[in-house]
């Protein structure tokens, strides 16, 4: 039985400790608002690029000689991982279920025999693949010290891939972030970047035009397709930032009620242990004052 | 029938603009384009300029990059490089004129150094 002393010490530390989860769900909260915000605002520029894109791959006749960043090498052997974690921890399952997903896809790439490259971005996504992985790893990116990713860092691995894209360093592209879709669930996504998955595009988009192009389609696409990448690197960065806020919001929040429930058990064993010293105080006083 | 169209610029971050307009000119990769409205559905991509959109009031915008849609009397510019002239710093604008010159003169390509030369074009008319 722990003595009142140390019952009181203990009902501190967890006071203070919930206090700090209270402090860092209300953080998470305020991020979180802005996060999603941004996360919203930006998907209008990576649904619009994809769709001008669709229409693009509509008109293009021949796909033998359409850009490779479209319609993939023709191989299936080289494949690039990009695996976009966040910086810090404290946020429940919001890395670890990113990683695990990644790892069973690293798993059957592997199984199948098949050649495998990891980019990570962010340090805490490193951390655990390197342990399992860390020959594959062959980057890392790190924003730890932006404040709000913009566009320039997803252009920066938009940049690393298609560069090493055209060093035919592999041949399919595969993303994996969390999709925000409510504060609760965030769901870990894998998406295949290179080449561009146009099937399930052409689902949603049902109108068909001829359009004008100028310069001729082929100039387009090359300009435009490169931009895509770091257009969709940065969807899933923004998708993520606003996960990891919404993940640790909810982590932070059990882990307060957690406090909260512990303080009360200490609070009812610190009553009683206090009460029994009292008890056993009084008994030897009255079995003393008895045996005058 | 009305004579207009909306236009809309969409940055990676926001949407930056969505109005109604009479006429819209854009710095396309080929040249200035103007364009009113029941255009033919088009699809080009820029180069550094200006973008001007006439209205009741005129607006101008300095991008460097960019891609655009018209379909259905909807205008789309996709860039990550907009700036309002109206609050565009002037400091900055000679800032950037003075990376634009070390790039154009610094430029391999054909294509690097008639982008860079219009950027540093544009640059120069604004500051």
């Amino acid at each position: 039985m722990p003595s009142l002393d140390d019952l009181k010490k203990r009902i501190k530390s967890v006071k203070s400790t919930q206090k700090i989860t209270k402090a860092m769900k209300m953080v998470a909260a305020a991020k979180l608002r802005k996060a999603q915000e941004s996360a919203e605002k930006g998907r209008p520029y990576s649904q619009k690029m994809q769709n001008i894109i669709l229409n693009l791959t509509k008109s293009i006749n021949d796909p033998q000689n359409a850009p490779k960043l479209l319609v993939g090498t023709g191989e299936d052997k080289k494949y690039l991982c990009v695996v976009l974690t966040a910086d810090r921890g404290l946020c429940g399952g919001f890395n670890s279920n990113i990683c695990k997903l990644a790892k069973t896809n690293f798993k059957k790439i592997l199984g199948e025999g098949k050649e495998l490259n990891i980019i990570t971005v962010g340090s805490k996504g490193h951390d655990q693949i390197k342990r399992e992985y860390g020959k594959y790893v062959i980057k890392k990116f790190s924003f730890k010290d932006k404040k709000n990713i913009s566009f320039n860092e997803a252009d920066e691995v938009g940049k690393e891939i298609i560069s090493l894209f055209n060093q035919n360093k592999f041949d399919k592209c595969i993303i994996f972030y969390n999709n925000f879709k409510n504060v609760i669930t965030q769901i870990p996504q894998a998406q295949q970047i290179i080449p561009a998955e146009t099937k399930n595009l052409k689902e949603t988009n049902d109108e068909n035009f001829s359009y004008e192009f100028e310069p001729e389609e082929d100039e387009i696409l090359e300009d435009l397709l490169p931009k895509n990448i770091s257009t969709q690197v940065f969807k899933a960065l923004l998708e993520n930032a606003a996960s990891e806020q919404g993940s640790r919001m909810t982590a932070m929040d059990n882990a307060t009620r957690n406090a909260g429930d512990l303080v009360d058990k200490l609070t009812i064993d610190y009553n009683r242990s206090r009460q029994a010293s009292i008890t056993k105080e009084l008994i030897e006083i009255i079995s003393g004052a008895e045996s005058l | 029938m009305s004579d207009k169209f909306t236009v809309e610029i969409i940055s990676p971050d926001q949407t930056i603009l969505k109005q109604e307009t009479n006429e819209v000119i854009i710095p396309s990769f080929e040249g200035q384009m103007g364009i009113l409205n029941n255009h033919i559905p088009l699809i080009t991509f820029l180069r550094p300029g200006i973008i001007t959109i006439k209205a009741e009031s005129e607006k101008k915008f300095y991008v460097e990059e960019g891609t655009v849609e018209f379909s259905n009397n909807n205008l789309l510019i996709l860039t990550s490089s907009s700036k309002n002239l109206a609050n565009f710093d002037k400091n900055k604008i000679n800032e950037m004129l003075q990376k634009a010159e070390t790039s154009l003169n610094t430029a391999s390509t054909d294509k690097d150094r008639y982008v860079a030369s219009y950027k540093f074009e544009t640059l120069k008319e604004i500051s």
